[in-house]
């Protein structure tokens, strides 16, 4: 039965989302609605799951002791830190003892940390105490401060100054720079890969070329030869490709559908 | 000043480049640790001595840029943030320029995204750029912030159908239905435009496949250039047209700024930054030409003494 019904469940939804799409009729429209409001809300608990699974995987790390587990200290504090100033009414420069908060209570975190990764009582006994001793320290700058009311509802926490701080001088950032490093790899690999060694390989480096001469800003509009040759690459075999591309996505999403529904797939169960 | 910065940093560059070649026709390769360094000398002298080319328009940018131009005064337009700072110095640029000339036409645009990093950048452009520049512009009557929504394409195929169902309020809690931009706005069929700026999943390709065909609202795109070859395939039918990567903002912000004569001075980061990718494109065929020299003496070599 444990097995059975999850495969019963997904044939009937499976075949109804398939078959509703041509059947417009008011209470088939009605169900496909209410079908994907569920599906909104895994969208959600899938959000709330990854930051489970984040925060397990990180504390695991550190309880085991597995290579760089001081990093995933870093992980922590800094998706407590983004949550807490993310949701805080606190806005401008009003925050009275809200960074002292912050602190006692990442301290108060590490210290369970520690606590869950101690080898021996003495050690266990120490955490406990200062995990003790900085949760009350935080619930009583919290009580005293005010500290405690969030904005749960709407998005006004977003707009404070640390939050968009963090966005904009920290995440921006790093993001932006890893995708640069791109640019370094595509050079070098480009002078390794794009050599004339066959047919295919001239005909590939030569459409490479093209392209980047298209994108220099000395080629003005659509007349210029190179605009012409690009756009020739761009409209033909480009887009040959990615429609037989395209296609064959498509048919192998039914193909996978359709082993789902009867059952010959069984990889999202967690078993093959 | 610049010209001088501009002009060593070029000599560098290409005396740099001229030496290489005169190396690989010997048939020797260049250590990767070179090719490194003359990327970072191509990209950091333009933005040290900024070097600025002039755009004209391609079709695939002007038919978008047309479709905003034309469409009637007060016309809904969506525009969705759904990129990561990762794509916004590619997008960011696209974002800001395409939000001017839509509230400057005297649309009421609607600000959305399906990506939780997308409400910041969203913010960003709101804060920086419709702010200070259209203080005339009212929320909630020229323009509407509705924020984040999981559930990617879920969420699409909710709001094709009925927009209030997903979205009730906007990022502030104010409900939509108290709005006077959502007068006769139910769904997306009501809209009269759709920007989708993004380049990942869901991005512009869920746009057009959950609410641009099911719902025949026109769709144009954004986005990161290596992500702009995929969209080929639904250009010009089912998207208008498609801005790739920094050329493609670099053109919309040439039309913007020839155009609509407000904008003459405005900020052209897209135009900025194609000084460094143009030197950098330069370096990448300069090495690739400087490759096949190599691999074509070492081939001669290597059969020479067969």
């Amino acid at each position: 039965m444990k097995r059975q019904l999850p495969f019963v469940l997904v044939f009937i939804f499976g075949l109804f989302m398939m078959f509703q799409y041509f059947v417009p009729h008011e209470i088939s429209e009605w169900i496909y609605e209410f079908l994907l409001d569920w599906i909104v809300i895994i969208g959600i608990f899938a959000l709330a799951l990854g930051l489970w699974s984040l925060f397990r995987v990180s504390v695991d790390k550190i309880k085991m002791r597995k290579d760089n587990w001081g990093y995933s200290y870093i992980t922590l504090a800094g998706l407590f830190v983004m949550v807490a100033f993310g949701f805080t009414h606190r806005v401008a420069d009003a925050w009275g003892l809200y960074f002292i908060w912050i602190l006692l209570s990442l301290l108060c975190l590490g210290s369970l940390m520690q606590l869950r990764a101690a080898t021996n009582s003495r050690q266990k006994k120490m955490y406990f105490a200062s995990a003790l001793i900085l949760l009350i320290l935080s619930t009583l700058v919290a009580v005293f401060d005010d500290t405690w009311r969030f904005y749960f509802y709407t998005a006004e926490g977003l707009e404070n100054s640390m939050f968009r701080a963090f966005f904009d001088y920290i995440l921006l950032p790093i993001l932006s720079t890893m995708f640069a490093l791109l640019a370094f790899f595509i050079a070098s690999a480009a002078y390794r890969a794009f050599r004339a060694r066959n047919v295919l390989a001239t005909l590939l480096l030569l459409a490479a070329l093209l392209v980047m001469i298209r994108f220099n800003p000395w080629i003005q509009g659509d007349e210029a030869w190179a605009s012409k040759a690009s756009n020739w690459l761009m409209n033909v075999p480009n887009l040959a490709a990615q429609r037989a591309i395209v296609i064959g996505i498509g048919l192998g999403i039914v193909a996978t559908a359709l082993k789902v529904i009867l059952g010959i797939e069984r990889g999202y169960m967690g078993k093959g | 000043m610049p010209n001088i910065g501009v002009s060593i940093s070029l000599l560098v560059i290409f005396g740099g480049l001229a030496w290489l070649l005169i190396r690989s026709i010997s048939g020797r390769e260049v250590d990767r640790r070179i090719i490194f360094v003359f990327i970072f000398v191509a990209v950091a002298a333009p933005l040290l001595f900024p070097i600025t080319f002039q755009e004209k328009a391609t079709s695939i940018v002007r038919d978008l840029f047309d479709r905003i131009e034309e469409l009637p005064e007060g016309s809904h337009v969506l525009i969705s943030f759904d990129f990561d700072p990762a794509m916004a110095p590619e997008v960011q640029p696209m974002a800001n320029a395409i939000s001017r000339h839509c509230l400057d036409k005297g649309h009421r645009v609607i600000f959305m995204s399906l990506w939780a990093t997308g409400q910041s950048l969203m913010t960003t452009t709101l804060t920086n750029v419709i702010l200070p520049e259209f203080p005339e512009k009212v929320d909630g009557r020229d323009y509407v912030n509705i924020g984040f929504k999981a559930g990617n394409e879920g969420v699409l195929n909710v709001i094709v159908s009925d927009f209030k169902k997903m979205f009730p309020t906007n990022v502030n809690g104010v409900p939509l239905d108290s709005m006077e931009i959502f007068e006769g706005i139910e769904s997306c069929a009501d809209l009269d435009f759709i920007v989708a700026l993004g380049g990942g999943r869901p991005g512009p390709k869920e746009w057009v496949l959950f609410v641009g065909d099911p719902a025949d609202v026109p769709i144009g795109v954004g986005v990161a250039a290596v992500v702009a070859p995929q969209l080929y395939p639904y250009y010009p039918q089912q998207v208008i047209g498609i801005l790739g990567g920094i050329k493609g903002a670099a053109e919309y912000e040439s039309e913007l700024t020839h155009r609509r004569e407000r904008f003459a001075d405005m900020e052209t980061p897209g135009l900025h930054m194609m000084g460094p990718q143009t030197l950098a494109h330069l370096v990448i065929m300069s090495f690739i030409i400087i490759g096949n020299i190599a691999f074509f003496r070492k081939k001669r070599s290597g059969s020479d003494s067969r």
